[in-house]
């Protein structure tokens, strides 16, 4: 952590009130996001309790279910889920453009996608677990499901996947969407829970920050995690509803589920609020110059995993990936991550506030401008335009000489770092910089593409390329260090359909 | 200043006692330089009973839906002598299925766990530490269920069963232990562990085994959940090398090599790893020995102090200010992970919050988490960073640079925020 993110926190936690932890919002917010608040019932892996879900604030969709460990229950939650999600997930692949590709064919890229947002990193990982108990479920047969239950599975993989790819937009945690945009006085872990961290943001009238999260913290949890407490009052009632269906008495049966969809809804409904509330908080910001680029990128991944989904020999996601195609997945994370840290940083002050301690990247008022100096550089004929730059910052840059920057007001100038010296003016540096890039191709520098005297600018280490990868082989040359290739008599070759577990294992508390 | 254990008796006054456990001992590893927790541990004071007189009740709890799974996870895998248990000991440990098929199940619980007679006895779903719901405490006092035996006639059990096993040891069976009650010396106190899991003889070493309920997906488990079970199956390994060691054999018959049993994916069907606990063994053992002894953190408490000032002036209820002083009198370490780790927790943040140096508002730096910490270079106290920040107060002797370093950082801050308002 930077001092000067440090000294937010210090802030916050001094005055009672959240400061920002940045000056812009760096992520894309749909213009009608759905909201997804689910509960999972506590000590099983994955039996899904209920959800709140909905574009609409005001018309949420309350879906329980009375008995998580009755699988039949379980899947008939999930086909309810998919009859809101999956409309919802495909409508935008109505509206493409055609999109050229170097060394590819051109493809049809969705002018806007779907964002779903929920509550918490672990409401990402219950779309993940929801993801991977349903999409290799059989559709005929003894244990057949609803045919768009292993399809929302599918989907779900695909968007729990792709939130781990840094920067991108198309499933996000609340939580971190606030945490990254507003300082806390309280920890990490508190911050963890919406209903603390939100109360540190939006307190309530004639309350500061910390007394409002201290008193949300008796709130009922975000999910997916249900109070102890609260399991308490439901395990009754989930009894009588077992009562019910034993006696087969479908009266007392209805009324019990009434009951549990009245307290379940009752504990899920203050969290849909504060998702609302914290979406309307978050719009409030401008939005980060870069974040349209981010978002093309996420229209594009949509649209291909789209597109692959139509295809009739299309397979749900693997369990794990093989190995060729873990390699792939982790050098676009890192790409991404990479890209991220550059565009944010470029994008925010106050983030470029903490590379300017931090000696990386330095701002301040040109002083000096020698506009038309030329130089020969080694084994080259011509001489090539290299003006001058003499910078004076308060400033602290710790940087070798020939260090190659970018300037964050003028995205196209290149330059190199020449010289850093005390200047005549006590408590400041002069930086000396020598521009080598951005001026045009001509033998004198483009119009305007020369700063000027009294500019005030910002440089910070250039940013590294995002080409493309390695070149890979493909899966049937994965080289011995990685496993090797795929067996195909061991009936799990990459991308293939698989079998689950014997499903008859599969239900034993019903 | 009487004896340790007098003293011990005086600080804990009427409130109830506790002892430590497998989960508390993992704990004490987590936050060793907290002498008030130290002291509480050594005392045996329940904590729960003590947060809810000192104003902070603790909020949380352990799910029946949990408890339920818990039972009945652990039932399935110990059900018809361990059937279940011996064929993952075969797949875990990769010895031939006639080395674990034949051998003696000692049940030394005493008696056998009903859920109805004592909730929450033998169940540890999930390896979230919830010290309210703590099931491995021990009964108030055991003379309030007679049929129980006390703890020192199971240890005695345990020791007995464990000699035997020992010496009988043959490479053909398999004897397991079910419920032993392992003493362990944590100090200067003995706190008595209660393995959820079981110790297993094979192939002439003994094995902890540990049965949680959480699920392996695709072959990997929660690492938060993980972490948790190995830390404790260390305390585990560490009380069952003490005692073999105390009956004459090697420490290392017994083996550091857990054997996890947890849920197959979606299913109830367990399934079995292997666990090397060695890192948690030395971590354990390590801090055990470092923490500071009972005595020397006594000898540092203010003589007469006591928990339960009610009992001590003898004159009705001595109201929480009167507690609060008494806990505040015990030097704490308040860091976030306290808050799922320990019963005071809340407590101490709201003290570590209000604590002011002379420097304004803002309590303690470590409240913000241990990250941050680092960055402050030592200053602990956030109203005093502040001013070092602002310029309204000089920096000591060796805080020349930290002091620097924030002020840099408050000038970019101001001139960032300013502009973007």
């Amino acid at each position: 952590m930077s001092a000067v993110a440090a000294l937010g926190r210090l802030r916050a936690a001094a005055t009672g009130y959240a400061q920002p932890a940045a000056t812009v919002r760096h992520r894309h917010l749909s213009d009608r996001p759905v909201v997804f608040v689910p509960y999972a019932m506590s000590g099983e892996a994955f039996a899904p309790l209920a959800a709140l879900v909905g574009d609409d604030p005001a018309a949420p969709h309350l879906l329980i279910v009375p008995q998580p460990r009755d699988r039949d229950r379980r899947f008939g939650h999930v086909a309810d889920l998919a009859a809101v999600l999956l409309p919802y997930l495909t409508e935008w692949l109505a509206k493409t453009e055609t999109i050229e590709r170097k060394n590819d064919d051109p493809y049809e890229r969705a002018v806007d996608a779907p964002q779903i947002v929920v509550p918490s990193p672990a409401g990402i990982e219950y779309v993940r677990l929801l993801g991977r108990s349903t999409r290799f479920r059989r559709t005929d047969g003894e244990y057949a499901v609803d045919p768009d239950v292993p399809l929302l599975g599918r989907w779900c993989t695909y968007l729990a996947e792709r939130a781990r790819t840094p920067g991108s937009s198309l499933l996000l945690a609340m939580t971190d969407l606030l945490a990254r945009t507003w300082a806390t006085g309280q920890s990490d872990l508190e911050n963890g829970e919406l209903a603390a961290l939100l109360g540190w943001i939006d307190p309530d009238p004639g309350r500061t920050g910390a007394e409002t999260a201290r008193e949300a913290e008796g709130a009922a949890p975000a999910g997916p995690a249900t109070d102890p407490k609260f399991d308490e009052r439901l395990a009754p009632m989930i009894a009588a509803y077992d009562h019910a269906q034993r006696a087969d008495d479908p009266r007392a049966g209805a009324r019990a589920e009434e009951r549990i969809r009245d307290a379940l809804g009752g504990e899920l409904m203050p969290t849909w609020h504060r998702m609302w509330r914290g979406l309307e908080l978050l719009r409030e910001l401008p939005v980060g110059a870069s974040v349209a680029g981010r978002w093309e990128i996420d229209r594009m991944s949509y649209s291909l995993f789209s597109a692959d989904l139509a295809k009739p020999d299309s397979r749900p996601q693997p369990r794990t990936p093989g190995a060729v195609a873990a390699a792939q997945q982790l050098v676009r994370r890192e790409t991404a991550q990479a890209r991220l840290e550059a565009e944010q940083l470029r994008d925010d002050p106050l983030l470029m506030a903490e590379a300017r301690l931090a000696g990386q990247a330095f701002r301040g008022d040109i002083v000096a401008v020698e506009a038309d100096r030329m130089v020969t550089e080694p084994g080259k004929k011509q001489a090539r335009p290299r003006p001058l730059l003499v910078l004076r910052t308060s400033d602290e840059p710790l940087m070798t000489l020939d260090t190659e920057l970018e300037c964050v007001e003028r995205p196209k100038a290149k330059a190199k770092l020449v010289a850093v010296a005390e200047s005549a003016q006590g408590g400041t540096l002069d930086v000396r910089l020598e521009l080598t890039g951005g001026m045009g191709r001509g033998k004198t520098p483009e119009e305007g593409s020369v700063p000027e005297t009294g500019e005030l600018l910002t440089w910070t280490t250039a940013a590294p390329g995002f080409r493309g990868g390695p070149k890979w082989p493909e899966p049937e040359e994965t080289p011995w260090t990685h496993g090797g290739p795929p067996d195909p008599d061991g009936g799990r070759p990459e991308g293939a359909a698989e079998d689950d577990d014997d499903p008859g294992a599969e239900e034993p508390w019903s | 200043m009487g004896t340790t254990d007098s003293r011990l008796g005086q600080l804990r006054g009427s409130l109830p006692a506790r002892n430590h456990n497998a989960r508390t001992v993992a704990a004490l590893a987590a936050n060793p330089g907290c002498a008030r927790r130290g002291v509480m541990d050594a005392a045996g004071i329940d904590k729960t009973a003590l947060a809810t007189r000192l104003g902070h009740p603790v909020q949380y709890g352990q799910s029946p839906f949990a408890i339920v799974r818990g039972h009945a996870f652990e039932a399935q895998v110990k059900a018809d002598g361990g059937a279940q248990l011996r064929a993952l000991l075969h797949e875990a440990l990769g010895v031939p299925e006639s080395a674990v098929a034949e051998g003696a199940y000692e049940e030394l619980g005493g008696e056998i766990p009903e859920p109805e007679t004592e909730p929450g006895a033998e169940t540890e779903p999930g390896a979230e530490a919830e010290p309210g719901a703590d099931p491995e405490t021990e009964p108030t006092a055991a003379a309030r269920e007679p049929k129980r035996l006390g703890r020192e006639q199971r240890v005695t059990l345990t020791r007995r069963a464990l000699h035997r096993v020992l010496d009988e040891a043959r490479s053909d069976t398999c004897a397991i232990l079910d419920h032993p009650l392992l003493p362990l010396d944590v100090a200067g106190t003995r706190a008595y562990l209660e393995p959820d899991a079981m110790a297993c003889l094979v192939a002439g070493r003994l094995h902890v085994v540990e049965i949680k309920s959480f699920s392996v997906l695709d072959g990997g488990a929660d690492p938060g959940k993980l972490a948790s079970a190995a830390r404790q199956a260390a305390v585990y390994v560490l009380a069952l090398q003490d005692l073999a060691a105390d009956l004459g054999f090697g420490r290392d018959v017994v083996s550091t090599d857990v054997v996890l049993v947890c849920a197959r994916d979606f299913s109830n069907q367990p399934t079995a790893a292997l666990l090397d606990i060695r890192k948690e063994l030395a971590v354990t053992r390590r801090r055990l020995t470092r923490l500071a002894r009972i005595d020397d953190l006594l000898a540092d408490l203010p003589a007469g102090l006591t928990f339960d000032p009610v009992d001590a002036e003898d004159q009705g209820d001595a109201g929480p200010a009167a507690v609060r002083q008494a806990v505040g009198s015990v030097p704490a370490a308040y860091v976030p992970d306290c808050l799922s780790a320990c019963e005071l927790a809340y407590f101490c943040r709201s003290e570590a919050r209000a604590c002011e140096g002379g420097h304004g508002s803002g309590g303690l730096v470590g409240t913000l988490g241990t990250g941050i910490r680092g960055v402050l270079g030592g200053i602990d106290d956030i109203g005093r960073a502040l001013d070092l920040a602002d310029g309204a107060c000089a920096p000591a002797h060796g805080e020349e640079e930290i002091a620097r370093v924030l002020r840099r950082a408050a000038a970019l801050r101001r001139e960032v925020l300013e502009a973007a308002r």
